[in-house]
């Protein structure tokens, strides 16, 4: 009987592995090919919002409220330079925000609020907030404005979540105080008596310059990798990457960047950002 | 099919990997209960770091779903190509690697992840060197398992046997989506960035995490089906025809489904709408394969009477008819609105993870344990003791869920008579604390379970080993 033709394809395949590994590849690839690669290509995915440059730097024509917009130039030593810088050293000695201002638009994050969302992911936040407000009356009574592609288009991964034990947090910034945050990481329940959430009290204890087995915590590395991925540093942003979260505890960077959450946008109550 | 010289087979990888199963099951169900108590009882997080809820959660995911659910790949992948194509497996020194590095990478895993080393995507959360590691040892499987099959007598096997092609399914789709989702760049031995953001990442990511779902845990498991429901009830699986529409349209349309996790998200509606589409379309296939496997009992039901194991099988095939017609009306937007971010989703992972992955495992590891080990099972009794511990486990974790999802969702919506939201977040949080604890009970019991099955496991061998050291003494 195996000596006879196969009587159809299907048969065909089930005499020839290798056959059958071609036609079932092929068949779980379909999918993948057209649902996500047009997500690189249509502009609607991300509101419109465009790159500029191979740094990452963007625009958005229709909604220009949506990116903070600056230019990288190369200067006289082939650095890497821009406009408009994101952070500096104060005349303090302490490292601020430069020409950004909250509500300009979406921009790369701090090197300490990027440790902070390091630690975000480390303590395994996402397992219980999201970051993704829909468009629903109640979100956005009790959350505000729903999320949009655009706020999340640096975040390498993105931290949407797919569970709310706790509340959405894609807008806690400025909702509460620095001094809420802390004590509330510390002991949830002392701010919340119905909290679930478990106490991170060690974050108050470490320095976020410090990783794991003692090792740095090489910031610099780190922008620089997010910057070969498409969020724009300058060459001088990157070298102060190390000294800019210097002496801050694990606590100062989480904070920095719950707060920072949602207040980079300013949306427009009266624009249709999406249908 | 039978010769006159029955082949020897390579029993040793498939003794360690199944007895390696039931241990990840007591561990891994046991963390599962422990962090299902800490969201109950919050105090149980003792301030230490390791065991908080976020990071038990993720090692309770991937010591049942990849320590468990891929040692119990293994065994009965390694166990099945071998009598389904009369060979021996092409390589036994390969498939022993492939478990001890797999084993190795395991433990790696739930440690780094204790530690808080996390690439924080969901169900893909090991670091660079673990995540290569596992998908070398998966190349390692998928190569050694198609070899073997190649290496069949075409005279005697002329077509490959469906629960290969299911196991050949899920191996291609999970190297493929776990390769591109993992995708990323190091920044330290510990850490790595997506090289993925936004919403290309979120798509990418349900991609891979629903097909985990898909592949890992519903493909896998159905080649487990199509082998031991027909062996275990000694009778052909009932339609051939059913088979091949099965697979074909699991192959095809289980990896469109990720989009509907992202409803009403930033991500397009069109992708969200035709993930939604396409999942109501897959209750089709999935009944399909649900019938195939439960309809190969016509004619012998009562056999379910006196057949413990056979009870495990058939029960999973309900579970998984339910669960299969759960997902898709999820799927819907309507009632996505609602169930999304809540316990409901838990509660539907669960009804198809304890109620079919664990359930058809646990038949399929004792049909193995007897066969492998040529002996009697120490105790049917616990056997079915352990059946209604898991069952009714099962019934209690998934009714708390659906009670405690739907509450969420209606509370979080509910508005008072002037209009204002009705209750604080922090109110929805303490409605959930009598579910969370029954949640916690029902986990208790199939925790139970899997206790005494690893005790039924273990002594059974020892009988075995017993009875095998005295006949060679009597012969002696």
């Amino acid at each position: 009987m195996s000596n006879e033709a196969p009587k159809n394809i299907q048969e065909g395949l089930e005499r020839n592995i290798f056959a059958l590994f071609l036609a079932t590849a092929l068949a779980v690839s379909i999918a993948g090919i057209v649902e996500i690669v047009p997500l690189f290509y249509l502009k609607s995915a991300v509101d419109y919002t465009e790159k500029t440059d191979k740094y990452g730097n963007a625009k958005n024509e229709k909604f220009p409220e949506l990116v903070w917009e600056r230019t990288f130039t190369k200067d006289a030593d082939g650095k890497l330079v821009s406009d408009k810088s994101l952070y500096k050293q104060d005349k303090h000695g302490k490292w601020v925000l430069a020409d950004w201002k909250a509500g300009d638009g979406v921009r790369p994050y701090t090197p300490l609020e990027l440790a902070g969302r390091d630690l975000y992911m480390r303590e395994g936040c996402y397992i219980c907030h999201s970051q993704m407000i829909r468009p629903f009356r109640d979100e956005r009574e009790r959350y505000g404005h729903f999320s949009l592609a655009t706020e999340s288009m640096y975040d390498h991964p993105m931290q949407w979540g797919s569970k709310r034990t706790g509340p959405d947090l894609a807008r806690l910034g400025g909702k509460y105080s620095d001094e809420w945050h802390v004590l509330h990481l510390l002991r949830p329940q002392n701010m919340v008596p119905e909290s679930v959430m478990p106490a991170y009290p060690w974050l108050a204890e470490n320095l976020v310059s410090k990783d794991f087995f003692g090792t740095d915590r090489d910031m610099k590395t780190r922008l620089s990798v997010m910057r070969t991925l498409g969020v724009p540093y300058t060459d001088e942003e990157i070298e102060n990457a190390d000294a800019a979260i210097e002496g801050y505890t694990e606590m100062d960077a989480m904070v920095a960047y719950l707060q920072v959450l949602g207040t980079m946008v300013k949306l427009d109550d009266s624009k249709v950002y999406r249908r | 099919m039978d010769t006159t010289v029955k082949p020897q087979y390579d029993n040793g990888v498939v003794k360690y990997l199944t007895v390696g199963a039931v241990v990840f099951l007591v561990l891994g169900t046991l963390m599962g209960t422990y962090a299902a108590s800490e969201l109950a009882w919050p105090a149980l997080n003792f301030d230490i770091a390791e065991i908080t809820f976020a990071r038990l959660r993720v090692i309770h995911t991937n010591t049942v779903i990849f320590a468990f659910g891929g040692m119990t790949l293994m065994a009965t992948a390694f166990y099945t190509v071998q009598r389904t194509n009369g060979v021996k497996l092409w390589s036994n020194g390969l498939a022993w690697w492939t478990a001890i590095l797999f084993t190795i990478g395991l433990l790696g895993t739930v440690v780094s992840l204790s530690l808080g080393m996390t690439t924080a995507k969901e169900y893909h959360e090991q670091e660079w060197p673990l995540a290569i590691a596992i998908a070398v040892v998966w190349t390692m499987y998928t190569f050694n398992f198609v070899m073997t099959i190649a290496s069949r007598n075409k005279d005697t096997h002329p077509s490959v046997y469906v629960s290969n092609w299911f196991f050949l399914g899920m191996m291609i789709a999970i190297t493929y989506l776990y390769v591109v989702n993992g995708l990323a760049i190091p920044v330290s031995m510990f850490r790595s960035y997506s090289m993925f953001s936004g919403v290309q990442d979120a798509m990418i990511q349900w991609w891979w995490g629903h097909n985990a779902v898909g592949f890992f845990l519903t493909a896998g498991f159905l080649a487990i089906m199509y082998y031991f429901v027909p062996k275990q009830s000694q009778r052909p699986i009932y339609s051939y025809r059913l088979s091949v529409i099965h697979f074909w349209a699991l192959m095809f349309g289980y990896v469109w489904l990720g989009a509907h996790h992202l409803q009403y998200t930033a991500l397009p509606d069109w992708t969200g709408s035709l993930g939604a589409v396409i999942s109501l379309a897959m209750i089709i296939p999935s009944w399909g394969g649900a019938l195939n496997g439960m309809l190969t009992l016509s004619g012998a039901w009562d056999r379910l009477r006196t057949d413990y194991i056979l009870r495990f099988l058939i029960i999973s095939l309900a579970f998984y008819a339910m669960s299969t017609f759960e997902g898709p009306v999820m799927a819907a937007k309507t009632v996505n609105a609602l169930s999304h971010y809540t316990d409901w989703t838990v509660g539907h992972v669960h009804s198809g993870a304890l109620g079919w992955v664990a359930m058809v495992s646990i038949g399929a590891i004792y049909h193995m344990v007897m066969k492998l080990w040529k002996t009697e099972m120490y105790s049917m009794q616990l056997i079915n003791f352990h059946f209604w511990l898991a069952t009714i486990g099962t019934v209690f974790y998934i009714v708390a869920m659906w009670v405690s999802g739907i509450m969420q969702g209606l509370m979080w919506r509910a508005y008072d008579e002037y209009g204002t939201l009705a209750y604080t977040f922090a109110e929805s949080v303490s409605a959930m604390h009598p579910y969370y604890a029954m949640r916690a009970f029902g986990g208790l019991l199939f925790f139970s379970g899997a206790v005494i099955m690893l005790y039924n496991v273990v002594m059974t061998i020892r009988m075995a080993n017993a009875k095998a050291t005295n006949s060679v003494e009597a012969h002696a």
